[in-house]
């Protein structure tokens, strides 16, 4: 028993590797190969998501686990044919990673907590559903890159919803409540903001376009700091410096940005004591072990005690950490399928974070290039925090991993960023092929 | 035609920032690799780790030994499989060893991790696994000796007290004794008896948990201090002792009102008389005091293998007189442990140079193939070699002049200090000693508490004694 899922753990490292690979080697090879690789991923992803629910079901005996691994196979069968279906000139290597970074997801939650797999699961339908829309619009409403004060307005509102009527968790106002369901809207609102940001500096990059833009973002970093969501608050203004920067090519307001970001750093460490905390507790953990350093402690010990190639599911203690289906499921992944696995899945992450600047780069539209631009940007920060703070080598912020984390809202936006870089693939390539089919004619 | 070149040039900036954060994410990535090849077993050897004795459900817990290759604790399988831990010395290495099977503590706890880790080939971890027998961990080597460790046990007695032995040069730990003792054995049994009493602290590991008022083992300090502020006149100090030293209204006697005479500085430190040294006291400076007791580790933390307590000491210049005078002889609110004596004298002994006190050697695996070697390591200076010369120049006295007559012998030279603290009005004060030998170049130090034992010279004295002569008698 332990050796079938010893060695079952070793061959999804394996694996797991491969397909990493596979997702760099494709940008360093030509159109037919390409296609193989995209394949060969769509196969190894397949068998290590098998391999991972056998262990599954060995280690728990729950026949329920078979039917929902029936379903997850069933969905990402779909989604994989119908999107091709529908958008001929799709980015396969996005598409593939975005499914394999869902089926590691999936897997962890199952371990962790099968209700929550279930329900995230629903939610993954759910927005892989709604989502598929995306590039269908982005095709026919030109419009979109003409609206900034709706983005902006509709953000704005959101978070200022949050802030008066929100719940809060871990200290943090994040959530509405609707009936049943609750929505942290900030996880929709860093995506408006960028739409908001790249239709503002499509206008013009006037010095007074720069200063208005410049003022709405400070407010929503604002609104964000006085709901406590810092992560959120960070997130969106990297994202913001780094668009101001690419739009206007101006050395100077990334430089300001950088400058006056430190200082609200220094000053928000002075000013809130849940900052101090964070940082108390990431310098020394071991200080006050029992109480602030305690979440901080246990992903070390599930991380080093996985080691590299990790505990075996259900071999390890991931339950000890505090909220480990959300901000800390590195840990879960790092200390049951070792760390040569966790970082198999954060080198996926920059495989898509690459494919977007790819994309950025190849628009010609300024709307679309900063579009994509802005997205990547905001999609890697999120990932670079809620990773470096289980890892201990920036303090935790409170961020999900996107695709991985439980969480409805945080991956419906998450969705919804993937479908606009792949409407705008879709968008470009179509294009393409106009202009050979004209040529050719 | 404007558009291409802000193209271009956008699409430049985007590359950089590109490189950027592919630079980012190797840092994290190259920082997990960091932690778990650099920091990792540090980390998870904690006791707040529960991950860890989920090990035990595939591993046997590995032995403890000696450095001579005694086994001082072991896991014994039974039939049907049920497994207990074995500790063949009963409460002679209580402390030290500590248990493990009701909590953890002592080297259980500190090398936890090596004993539930399995160093076995490969091939042999996979056979076994596919017969359901567990993989048997490493096996940790101490630094203790075992007859050291016995003979001090012995010579202790059944008196309350501890005894530290350790080489100064590498600070290798050759024996911890704490009594009374308890035996780890049987500890879930007697465990609500142990607790019950807790005025006699069975538990309570007295080598490096025990607070103890120095007495005269604190005019090392005060000696020091005085010549650092006197370097030229400390040579020129004379005292005269009749046994009771006044002071306004103050009264300091020397032990038994024993009348020492005239006295200069080697005399007073080798008679131990606390007249001159209280009123030597008058005349420092509490704020360098405090600096060179901070110096010599009073009030800080230091790395130690297993649980300790840290030493305290506080003077201020404002403090009445009373409580200048006892400070000074090693008195008053001050307080330190059996461990802090012998690195005090280890650091005299080692020409000022403390090393780190350890206590695992090196980790072997089940097949007798070291893992891991542990070597010795500096912990900094905590004087120079010139004060640590004079002190040892001083501490000889003591033994050839003075209160440490029981240590004199024509085998081997012995440089100490004895005390006699007072805790408690009405009983007999501890007995104190820490001294080192052979003073020429010293091989091991030796620090004694006997709880109520008296003169440190006329008990403590002798357990060092039986150390050494074991010591020495093997050559």
């Amino acid at each position: 028993m332990n050796l079938l899922t010893d060695a079952g753990r070793y061959l999804m490292i394996l694996l797991m590797a491969i397909y990493t690979y596979l997702s760099f080697r494709y940008f360093g090879v030509g159109e037919e190969k390409k296609k193989k690789i995209c394949s060969r991923q769509n196969r190894l992803m397949f068998l290590i998501h098998a391999l991972s629910y056998v262990i599954i079901y060995c280690r728990t005996g729950e026949e329920r686990m078979i039917l929902f691994y029936g379903a997850q196979v069933f969905f990402l069968f779909l989604y994989l044919v119908l999107y091709r279906f529908f958008y001929r000139n799709v980015s396969r290597v996005l598409m593939n990673n975005m499914c394999m970074l869902l089926c590691v997801g999936f897997v962890i939650l199952s371990r962790l907590s099968f209700e929550r797999a279930a329900r995230q699961f629903v939610l993954v339908v759910f927005s892989g559903a709604v989502t598929m829309l995306i590039p269908f619009i982005i095709d026919r409403m030109w419009q979109l890159s003409k609206i900034p004060w709706v983005y902006g307005i509709l953000g704005l509102g959101l978070l200022t919803a949050v802030y008066f009527v929100g719940n809060t968790s871990y200290g943090a106002q994040l959530s509405i409540q609707i009936g049943r369901i609750s929505i942290q809207p900030s996880e929709f609102v860093k995506i408006l903001f960028v739409l908001f940001a790249s239709t503002m500096f499509y206008q013009s990059t006037s010095l007074k376009q720069v200063c208005l833009t410049t003022a709405v973002a400070a407010l929503h970093v604002l609104v964000l700091v006085f709901s406590r969501d810092l992560g959120g608050a960070l997130i969106l203004f990297v994202t913001y410096v780094f668009m101001l920067f690419v739009a206007t090519g101006n050395w100077l307001y990334l430089g300001a940005g950088l400058l006056s970001g430190s200082g609200a750093a220094v000053l928000a460490f002075r000013l809130f004591s849940h900052v101090k905390v964070r940082v108390s507790s990431w310098k020394n953990p071991w200080a006050d072990i029992d109480n602030t350093g305690y979440q901080m402690a246990q992903s070390l010990f599930a991380i080093g005690t996985g080691g590299w190639f990790g505990m075996g599911l259900y071999e390890g203690m991931p339950r000890k950490i505090p909220v480990v289906e959300k901000d800390f499921v590195f840990a879960a992944l790092s200390e049951e399928m070792g760390a040569v696995f966790a970082l198999c899945v954060l080198l996926i992450c920059l495989g898509c974070f690459v494919q977007f600047m790819m994309i950025a780069c190849s628009m010609q539209a300024a709307f679309y290039k900063l579009t994509a631009f802005g997205l990547g940007i905001l999609y890697s920060t999120q990932v670079f925090l809620a990773v470096g703070g289980v890892i201990k080598l920036i303090p935790s912020t409170g961020v999900t991993l996107p695709f991985i984390s439980y969480g409805g809202s945080s991956v419906f936006s998450t969705f919804i960023l993937f479908g606009i870089i792949q409407g705008l693939y879709i968008l470009k390539r179509d294009e393409e092929e106009e202009e050979t089919h004209e040529a050719a004619g | 035609m404007k558009q291409p070149v802000e193209n271009e040039k956008s699409n430049k900036n985007i590359l950089r920032i590109t490189y950027v954060v592919v630079c980012l994410f190797l840092l994290m990535i190259g920082y997990e690799g960091y932690f778990l090849t650099f920091q990792r077993e540090d980390v998870i050897n904690n006791p707040y780790n529960a991950r860890l004795n989920s090990l035990s459900d595939r591993i046997v817990r590995g032995q403890i030994k000696s450095s001579d290759g005694v086994v001082l604790a072991e896991t014994v399988t039974g039939e049907n499989k049920t497994e207990s831990r074995n500790y063949p010395y009963g409460s002679l290495y209580a402390h030290v060893v500590g248990y493990s099977s009701r909590g953890k503590t002592g080297l259980e706890s500190y090398a936890n991790y090596y004993l539930l880790t399995s160093h076995i080939n490969l091939m042999e971890q996979v056979v076994n696994e596919f017969s359901g027998r567990k993989n048997p961990g490493d096996d940790v080597y101490t630094t203790l000796d075992h007859q050291i460790q016995q003979t001090a046990s012995d010579a202790l007695g059944d008196r309350k007290g501890a005894v530290v032995v350790m080489e100064p040069d590498t600070g290798r730990i050759l024996a911890m004794v704490s009594k009374p003792g308890y035996d780890p054995n049987t500890i879930n049994l007697d465990w609500n008896n142990l607790v019950e009493n807790p005025e006699e602290a069975w538990l309570l590991n007295r080598a490096t948990q025990g607070l103890y008022p120095p007495g005269s083992i604190f005019k090392l300090v005060t000696l020091l201090e005085y010549v650092r502020e006197n370097p030229e006149g400390y040579r020129d100090f004379q005292f005269d002792c009749d046994g009771i030293y006044e002071e306004g209204e103050y009264k300091i006697q020397c032990f038994h009102q024993t009348v020492h005479g005239s006295q200069n500085l080697v005399q007073a430190f080798a008679n131990s008389c606390n007249g001159a040294f209280a009123s030597l006291g008058l005349f420092l400076d509490g704020e360098k005091t405090n600096q060179t007791a901070e110096d010599l580790l009073f009030n800080k933390e230091f790395f130690l293998p297993v649980a300790y307590n840290k030493s305290s000491f506080q003077i201020q210049d404002q403090e009445n007189t009373w409580e200048i005078l006892q400070t000074y002889i090693g008195q008053g609110k001050t307080q330190f442990t059996p461990m802090h004596g012998a690195m005090i004298g280890a650091a005299v002994a080692n020409g000022g140079i403390l090393m780190n006190p350890y206590l695992i050697e090196r980790v072997d695996h089940a097949g007798g193939e070291t893992i891991k070697r542990f070597t010795p390591t500096v912990y900094g200076s905590l004087m120079t070699a010139q004060e640590a010369a004079l002190l040892s120049e001083m501490m000889r006295a003591v033994v050839t002049d003075g209160t440490g007559s029981a240590l004199r012998n024509e085998n081997y030279t012995v440089a100490g200090k004895t005390g006699s603290a007072e805790f408690e009005t009405g009983k007999e004060t501890h007995a104190w000693f820490v001294g080192f030998a052979p003073v020429e170049k010293p091989e091991l130090v030796v620090s004694v508490i006997v709880e109520e034992g008296g003169s440190g010279g006329r008990t403590a004295g002798p357990v060092a004694r039986a150390v050494f002569d074991v010591w020495f008698g093997r050559k």
